[in-house]
């Protein structure tokens, strides 16, 4: 197998990862797992509601992530958070598994699915809050 | 920044005296070994000389040597090759063969190909330690049990498997059969030859397999031991190379440089390997909670440390010392590559959310106290970290 290695924005988000941590007052909390690799995440998520060009708009206020996994796991979960942070809640659903690994400049196709992790947890999460409302 | 290289397993650097035996072959001595002329004898010289060393250290004759691309190399022509033979002396015989469950790929693949093929595969299990007990061989063994392939000691965990008692049983039990149905024993040596007596006679095996870069030699190249009388059959067909075993032109300065290698392989080094090694098991394991000490305390090779660490991964923690100029590995170098949990920690009954956070600390003869005071201090933040990153605590 041909082993690509990870860009340099992967490296940084792994060395520096952006919204680490937990909310404790978290609006809803989102959670992902992949049993092959074992790896989970964890995303905590603030709902707020601000006007946006005039209308009342709920977004994401605040967002951190808790992740056990590799490089890649943590590096898209540190950039889903960089994409959805502030965001109005339709907009950050329409992010995609594409949209988090095109950010960190691409990721090596073995390390696709930890994406996947992410978004998951993410639209998980959106959809529980919009159920529960 | 200063590296420092603790994956030892994956590969060694070469050593000088070695570097310094292959120069005049990747130079001066160019000749292809198979020419009668002055050129041709000069490199003959080198790989017979080479041939003898390497007889000398497995105590076997020159002729049962035979010179290949590597270990992955000799495992599948020990193995295709015997199994070639045999078919083409009976192709209608009913054959079984016997392998562990914590082989390298270069053995396990060969297997599983042959079990696609239709022959019976038997996979060994192991202790919780990482050992391969006689009894369950002695249990797997059947009238057309063929081969029995274990390694020597095991690339990820270090364990020494009992290969001498292994051979000591087999020649007991082939005492009782026939020469047709003499069972043949192959063992996978690479990590074994810089730490373990590897005397064919005291192992009593048929084929052994070793690598140069294992030991301070080069790349691409190793060798096979192959006892007189074993059946056979080469798998690449060529120029007739190696008593027609193995067609191709000799790597002269690598059969040159890991015949040196092998020279070179002193017992002296392994105290003092094994004293460093101690210290990052004694050191680690009571720095870091929730760490386990994966395989066997005494059946091990100086060399190797490998653990567990909960709830955390491989891969970030072999990446965040490399930030910090460190080099180990997860279970294996090949394995890096794969998401899946190592075959042998499962095989040893680890869990596989635990298998996950395994890495594996290989020393070298060059390593130093400072170096690996390095590693211990360097290694208990990092878990620290990716806990403290983790949503299970
Ligand atoms: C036990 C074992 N067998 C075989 C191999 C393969 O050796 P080579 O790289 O020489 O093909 C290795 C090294 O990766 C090994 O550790
Ligand atoms: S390997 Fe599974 S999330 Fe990265």
């Amino acid at each position: 197998m041909v082993q690509a290695l990870y860009t340099k924005k992967v490296m940084e988000h792994f060395k520096k990862p952006h919204n680490q941590g937990v909310i404790k007052d978290a609006t809803i909390v989102g959670e992902s797992g992949n049993p092959l690799c074992g790896d989970v995440m964890k995303l905590y998520i603030k709902i707020d509601k601000k006007k946006i060009k005039g209308k009342e708009t709920e977004y994401i206020k605040d967002i951190k992530f808790e992740t056990l996994g590799c490089a890649a796991a943590i590096a898209t979960s540190s950039m889903i958070t960089d994409l959805v942070k502030g965001k109005p809640i339709d907009e950050a659903d329409n992010v995609t598994k594409a949209n988090i690994a095109d950010s960190l400049g691409g990721l090596p196709p073995i390390k696709l699915h930890c994406s996947v992790l992410a978004v998951e947890a993410l639209h998980k999460a959106l959809k529980e809050y919009k159920t529960k409302k | 920044m200063k590296y420092i290289y603790l994956d030892h397993s994956a590969t060694t650097p070469i050593n000088k005296e070695v570097l310094k035996a292959m120069r005049p072959y990747l130079g001066e001595n160019f000749g292809n070994p198979s020419s009668l002329h002055y050129f041709g004898q000069k490199a003959r010289k080198g790989v017979e000389d080479a041939r003898e060393k390497i007889a000398n250290f497995l105590n076997c004759k020159n002729d049962e040597v035979f010179f290949t691309s590597g270990a992955t190399e000799s495992n599948n022509l020990a193995i295709f090759g015997l199994i070639k033979k045999i078919r083409k002396q009976n192709k209608d015989r009913k054959l079984h063969i016997i392998t562990s469950v914590i082989e390298h790929p270069a053995v396990l693949e060969v297997f599983d190909q042959l079990k696609k093929e239709g022959i019976e595969v038997s996979y060994l299990p192991v202790t919780k330690n990482g050992l391969v007990l006689e009894d369950d061989l002695k249990k797997a063994i059947k009238s057309e049990t063929l081969l029995v392939s274990i390694m020597y000691v095991n690339n990820e965990v270090g364990t020494i498997q009992p290969i001498a008692e292994i051979g000591k049983l087999l020649e007991e039990i082939n005492k009782k059969r026939t020469p047709e149905e003499k069972i043949y024993f192959h063992t996978d040596a690479v990590q074994a030859a810089n730490y373990c007596d590897c005397k064919v006679s005291y192992l009593g095996v048929d084929m052994l397999s070793f690598s140069g870069h294992k030991i301070y030699g080069p790349k691409g190249v190793g060798a096979l031991y192959v006892k007189k009388g074993t059946p056979i059959s080469a798998i690449v067909y060529g120029g007739h190379q190696e008593q027609s075993l193995r067609s191709g032109t000799e790597n002269v300065a690598g059969i040159v440089g890991m015949a040196k290698a092998i020279e070179m392989i002193g017992k002296k080094d392994n105290l003092k390997i094994r004293k460093l090694r101690d210290e990052v098991a004694k050191k680690l394991l009571a720095k870091i909670p929730d760490a386990i000490y994966n395989g066997d305390r005494e059946k091990r090779i100086p060399s190797n440390a490998n653990f567990c660490f909960k709830n955390v991964e491989g891969e970030s923690i072999l990446l965040m010392l490399d930030m910090e100029g460190i080099a180990i590995s997860t279970g294996s170098a090949c394995s890096s590559g794969s998401l899946k949990p190592s075959h042998v920690l499962l095989a040893m009954g680890v869990p596989q959310e635990v298998s996950h956070g395994s890495v594996r600390i290989t020393l070298g003869k060059e390593n130093t106290k400072e170096e690996i005071q390095k590693l211990i201090k360097a290694l208990p933040p990092i878990i620290k970290k990716l806990r403290e990153m983790s949503p299970i605590k």
